[in-house]
């Protein structure tokens, strides 16, 4: 079937305009809904984002990158075909794509959350005819509990830790969890640290003159002492590395959406599980879908078929599709989908 | 109830054994008295027969969740537990529940007698009083399975702790046949002398796996040698006139070996034996196949009996006249043993185990190589001087068992694990070839490591040719070196033959999928080992 978009080896492309979207393979022209690796792949002569997603980009893709970037809801046209971004919620300056041509509207949303983080802008429900939807945690196990709620249990076991002097090891995705994590825990009454990783990015973003405090990065000539109740910010690889020893006696915590299933959690043998997605949940996948109104459902990756065959069963046109996203078939929870 | 599940939540935030035994026993120092019963019942396998068929609870439960049954089955493929799963599923509590534990297992003794529309009433309710994580306790309490990582052994530890008992004493009042609808936890544990303490097996001494070569033991003079049989542990007592037949899983058997009560005519009072349960005829153990049948059936027929009746191979005496002896050496109970066999009048369900005459390790060693004709699992290997010991320890008792019989096998099936494997594929499907078709003759679950694990579920993944529910078709390329303990023939399955314990013994990553096995290979193994 021939539509406004069409699902090809290498992206999301529309052939009227000649553009891709979130292409896994070098384009001319991408259009990036999100800087995380599995949306934002290296080699297209030319990028179109987000103002807010240029730092990572560039951080990334590197600084030499072609990159133009737009506000949410600055329309523009490119062969006749309208586009506009508007917020996804999912981490900084991600963005559904919206795409209108000859009155039929298409959106891509990448990936997207519900729950505002208070660091990206919060998420929009687009009108259009025909959706296209992630579906990472599209089954009805998964449904996450307000942010103060978990930010609030985080808390505490910091503070638990703290009475019997270890240090909290808290683990996440780099991009996009640890950032929510330090705009919503803080203000820190304790030391705070950060791995590498972590600290490249959000120096970035702070260069970028996003309003983040500042976190000192885990170095080799930090006096073991100073970890003593402190709360290390560490990426998802880090769990059961020898980045870990420095830190003796610590407590592991594991940010994810995956944590809401003991098996996931135990299998990490992680101390602590804490449910946190930048996902929607299946609640928030549901309402989405109704808002936007879509006759029509494309699902691009987590579990698709299920999702897909919910929403015939709903009486929305739903269609499953293969694309190189964070993909369950590809990847059991790769770091880089842990999100 | 928020107690325990309190409990149950640190318990399953930690894999060290020491802070369990902690919280454990921060319980049983702070619970209320009558809930301290019920939850030594969980931890001990003590759950009382389900008060609610399990397809009622979770019919109920998608009702409540409004997801069909097929989305049903897609959550719990990735959660791997039903209570679990139906937590998950059910929408948020509105308010909240003050019951007690026992309070809650009162009501599930009581609903036994109530009908359907009332159990449903029930549940629902009940549901909508608790959090998610006390809904997956509390369903986990109504259906258990309640396996939480914490042994009989971690409990018992963290009750002698709070209690200031000998863990043995513990132990021995634990095992056994109590009630915790008429048991208090006082008569149970701090009680001295109860009648229904006869009935009590000591605890069973277990041995490891020899990981040295033999001579490493030291001078062979100083131990005994013994065929490791093939079948039920079991303890047999005879305490006040009353004869008690106990498995190794702590169950008590006697109802099931009619041919064993001889032994209340032929023993002293206050003896307790330990051996091994098999079928024999014709002076000849069969295959723990025979005996495993046997236990499945619900009644032992006259055709039972005749075709497979059992005997106790006995090699260790426990208690004499009334005395616990296992303090004394091996030697000393085996002299104790073998007189007391002597004195007993024969009768055929009463068997001594042999010792094996060996003067060299060599001599051993030669002796092994028989195991499988003597229908024997290798040897046991005990210390003279050795005193009779609770749980597996490691210095006395060794057992040396023969290598597993194997074949090499293609990956046709993979299935997602459970608990905390849920997520992966790690439950596989083997198949050997047949005139140019794979034919499955074994699933095997153990083997691999974590890494392995990781990489045969990407294959997986990626080479998947159908979906049937949670079961995946894969292309057939991966092979595997099964090993097993024991194969039978069998009408039950494709192959025509069933195997014991199969698992992988490693990844054949040399071997493409055409040089595995073939059936004919299997139906050797099968005609030499039977």
């Amino acid at each position: 079937m021939a539509g406004l978009l069409t699902f090809t080896s290498s992206s999301i492309y529309c052939a009227t305009a000649n553009v891709h979207i979130d292409p896994w393979k070098p384009v001319d022209f991408a259009i990036i809904t999100h800087a995380h690796s599995d949306h934002a792949k290296p080699g297209c002569k030319h990028y179109l984002a987000h103002k807010d997603s240029a730092s990572i980009l560039k951080l990334r893709l590197g600084n030499d990158i072609s990159l133009q970037t737009v506000e949410y809801g600055e329309k523009f046209s490119i062969n006749g075909v309208q586009f506009s971004l508007h917020p996804a919620g999912h981490v900084i300056g991600s963005a559904q794509i919206r795409v209108e041509h000859k009155g039929e509207v298409w959106v891509a949303s990448g990936d997207y959350k519900v729950q505002d983080d208070y660091f990206s802008a919060a998420f929009e429900p687009v009108p259009c005819h025909t959706f296209i939807t992630e579906s990472t945690f599209g089954l009805p196990i998964y449904k996450w509990r307000p942010q103060q709620e978990v930010m609030n249990d985080i808390r505490e076991w910091w503070k638990e830790n703290q009475v019997q002097d270890k240090a909290s090891v808290l683990m996440g995705y780099a991009l996009g969890k640890m950032q929510r994590l330090v705009k919503n825990l803080q203000p820190f009454d304790h030391k705070v640290f950060a791995h590498g990783a972590i600290y490249n990015v959000n120096e970035q973003l702070r260069n970028a003159g996003f309003d983040l405090p500042y976190i000192p990065r885990v170095t080799a000539d930090i006096d073991k002492k100073e970890y003593r109740g402190a709360l290390i910010l560490g990426t998802s690889s880090s769990l059961n590395t020898p980045w870990l020893k420095k830190f003796e006696p610590y407590s592991t915590g594991y940010c994810s959406g995956w944590m809401a299933v003991r098996g996931a959690k135990n299998r990490r043998s992680v101390d602590r599980g804490f449910v946190l997605s930048d996902h929607a949940d299946w609640n928030e996948l549901n309402w989405v879908i109704a808002e936007t109104g879509a006759e029509r459902v494309y699902v691009t990756h987590g579990y698709t078929d299920t999702f897909a065959r919910w929403l015939n069963e709903k009486g929305i046109e739903a269609h499953e599709v293969k694309t190189s996203y964070g993909d369950e078939e590809e990847d059991v929870l790769p770091e880089e989908v842990v999100a | 109830m928020k107690r325990f599940t309190n409990l149950f939540l640190q318990l399953d935030r930690t894999t060290k054994t020491n802070e369990k035994v902690e919280l454990l026993k921060a319980y049983f120092l702070s619970a209320p008295e009558e809930d301290k019963i019920w939850a030594l019942a969980l931890f001990t396998g003590r759950r009382p027969p389900r008060p609610i068929k399990s397809s009622q609870v979770q019919e109920w439960a998608l009702e409540q969740a409004g997801i069909p049954q097929w989305l049903y089955r897609e959550s719990y493929s990735s959660v791997g537990d039903m209570a679990e799963t139906i937590s998950l599923l059910l929408p948020a509590s509105e308010s909240t529940s003050d019951k007690t534990l026992s309070d809650w297992f009162h009501d599930f003794i009581d609903l036994a007698k109530k009908t359907d529309d009332e159990k449903k009433a029930f549940l629902i309710n009940a549901w909508k009083q608790l959090s998610p994580y006390e809904i997956f306790v509390f369903n986990k309490l109504m259906m258990g399975s309640f396996r939480i990582g914490v042994s009989q052994t971690l409990v018992i530890r963290a009750v002698s702790e709070a209690t200031d008992q000998e863990a043995a004493v513990v132990t021995h009042r634990v095992m056994g046949n109590w009630d915790p609808q008429v048991t208090t936890f006082k008569e149970l544990i701090h009680a001295e002398n109860l009648a229904d303490q006869h009935s009590k097996p000591y605890p069973f001494y277990l041995a490891y796996a020899i990981e040295d070569e033999l001579d490493e033991l030291g001078q062979p003079n100083e131990w005994f040698a013994e065929w490791k049989w093939d079948g039920i542990r079991a303890q047999i007592i005879y305490r006040n006139k009353e004869l008690y037949i106990w498995s190794r899983g702590e169950e008590l058997v006697t109802g099931k070996f009619p041919e064993l009560h001889a032994f209340a005519d032929f023993l002293p009072d206050g003896t307790v034996l330990d051996g091994e349960i098999l079928c024999f005829t014709d002076e000849r153990p069969l295959s723990f196949n025979v005996l495993q049948t046997r236990i499945g059936r619900k009644n032992v027929t006259k055709k039972i009996l005749q075709e497979a009746p059992v005997a106790l191979i006995a090699y260790d005496l426990l208690e004499l006249n009334g005395t616990d002896i296992r303090k004394q050496s091996q030697e000393y109970r085996r002299q104790a043993l073998e007189d007391l066999y002597k004195s007993t009048s024969a009768f055929p369900a009463f068997r001594l185990s042999r010792l094996l005459d060996f003067q060299k390790w060599d001599d051993l060693k030669s002796l092994h190589k028989q195991s499988r004709e003597n229908i024997a699992e290798g040897f046991m290997i005990k210390r003279k001087a050795a005193a009779y010991q609770t749980g597996r320890k490691k210095g006395d008792w060794w057992k040396w068992k023969v290598d597993p019989l194997s074949v090499d096998a293609v990956l046709i099936y993979a299935q997602k694990g459970s608990g905390r494997r849920a997520e992966l594929y790690t439950d596989y499907t083997f198949a050997v070839w047949d005139q140019g078709k794979l034919i499955p003759f074994a699933k095997a679950y153990s083997g691999l490591t974590d890494a392995e694990i990781r990489r045969v579920d990407h294959f997986v993944k990626n080479n998947t040719v159908e979906k049937f529910g949670p079961v995946r078709t894969v292309k057939p390329k991966l092979v595997f070196e099964i090993g097993f303990e024991g194969i039978n023939a069998s009408t039950r399955h494709k192959s025509g033959i069933a195997v014991r314990f199969p698992r992988m013994l490693r990844w054949r990553e040399d071997k493409p999928a055409e040089e595995a096995d073939t059936l004919e290979n299997l139906r050797q193994i099968l005609s030499q080992y039977r």
